[in-house]
């Protein structure tokens, strides 16, 4: 979508980190995004060498954990792992589900350099 | 929750909270990358609530009819309710003037390149745009079946238009923008008999086979046909939300925006 501006949100946000613990850098990034987040993994790693350069973060490691598609059927109880556009009880097959993972785009955790 | 003591961390994902590395030290923080957006979200949505306005954010394709369709919306009801329309362009002022000529009162925002609506790009409008005395406000996203749909913009409703001069595969191709609406309106329904490709049940097939049970309408606005379900449908959700702030509540649209604290329900 437009991953340059979330890596600039995502690095504002690291910096404030940083800032908070008088870091005099930071090692390594880790983020959580779900394929529901809207979010293409592999463009926000392109995008963050350019979006940290001359920041605390220059030369940190982004480090992405890719969050599975879980739903849980309202009708059935069952919880099941999904497709982006088939969020179906693998169970049952209703589609009164409802999302359990798979939208997040988080920040996790940063490593910083004390 | 808030995202600065570390109440955030459940027992679900404290295992993704801290990892000690030699030489380093792991902080915490767990917090959605467009926290800042969110939070100037909640903030509009505050301000629209203060002032007693339904806002209703409208996304699709380029091309789609949401200009049209909302001269028509104006047409029928600018004589019982108050409408305002905030416009997403990236160049152009032609849809606000379209709206004007239609007697309410509209500002186009020109994004540039943006290919989305963010809640700040909202809220600067909001100092140019009296929201006294409105009692709906439509907001008209950029044209674009991607983007729009991971940005809150304070809105207390999604709808989603899909043209069936599109695929009505689009739900399937575009699964986060479709999950993220509260009805999806089929538009431009005089040109079906012309279009044997598009089956509008299927099309409703792909938004429930993303555990979507929002209303799929199906609509012309050049010759009428269908808009009175759409109608009711704004009165309706208009009325709700009457309700809900003579109760001191809100609501916001049904699919979170991306990326908030996971079991998280919506009220």
């Amino acid at each position: 979508m437009h991953e340059l501006s979330v890596c600039q949100a995502l690095l504002a946000q690291v910096a404030a980190v940083a800032r908070a613990h008088d870091a005099q850098g930071v090692r390594a990034v880790r983020l959580r995004v779900g394929p529901l987040s809207g979010v293409e993994v592999s463009l926000l790693k392109q995008a963050y060498p350019v979006a940290s350069a001359g920041t605390l973060a220059e030369s940190s490691e982004l480090l992405i954990e890719l969050a599975p598609i879980r739903v849980k059927c309202e009708t059935c109880g069952a919880e099941s792992e999904a497709q982006p556009n088939r969020l179906l009880c693998a169970r049952c097959g209703d589609d009164h589900t409802r999302l359990m993972s798979g939208d997040e785009l988080m920040l996790m955790s940063v490593e910083l350099v004390i | 929750m808030c995202n600065t003591c570390g109440c955030n961390i459940t027992p679900g994902n404290r295992k993704h909270a801290y990892t000690p590395v030699a030489g380093t030290t792991a902080v915490s923080v767990l917090q959605n990358l467009l926290a800042k957006n969110d939070d100037q979200a909640a903030h509009n949505r505050a301000h629209f609530d203060q002032h007693g306005v339904l806002t209703i954010n409208l996304m699709s394709a380029p091309g789609s009819g949401k200009t049209t369709l909302l001269e028509a919306t104006i047409e029928t009801l600018k004589d019982a309710f108050r409408i305002g329309v905030i416009e997403g362009d990236l160049a152009t002022e032609n849809d606000a003037a379209r709206i004007r000529a239609k007697g309410v009162p509209a500002h186009q925002i020109t994004t540039g390149s943006a290919c989305h609506l963010d809640a700040h790009m909202v809220h600067e409008a909001l100092h140019h745009f009296p929201l006294e005395g409105l009692d709906f406000l439509f907001i008209e996203n950029v044209g674009n079946l991607v983007c729009p749909a991971s940005f809150d913009l304070g809105q207390h409703r999604n709808v989603t238009l899909l043209s069936v001069t599109e695929g009505d595969d689009k739900p399937a191709k575009y699964p986060v923008m479709f999950r993220a609406a509260d009805c999806v309106l089929l538009t431009k329904c005089d040109l079906l008999p012309l279009l044997e490709d598009f089956d509008p049940a299927r099309a409703e097939g792909y938004v429930r086979n993303l555990a979507n049970d929002a209303p799929v309408l199906r609509l012309s606005a050049r010759n009428g046909q269908g808009l009175n379900a759409w109608f009711d449908w704004l009165r309706q959700t208009r009325a709700q939300q009457q309700a809900r702030l003579a109760a001191g509540g809100t609501t916001r649209p049904k699919a979170r925006p991306e990326g908030a604290p996971l079991n998280e329900t919506p009220a």
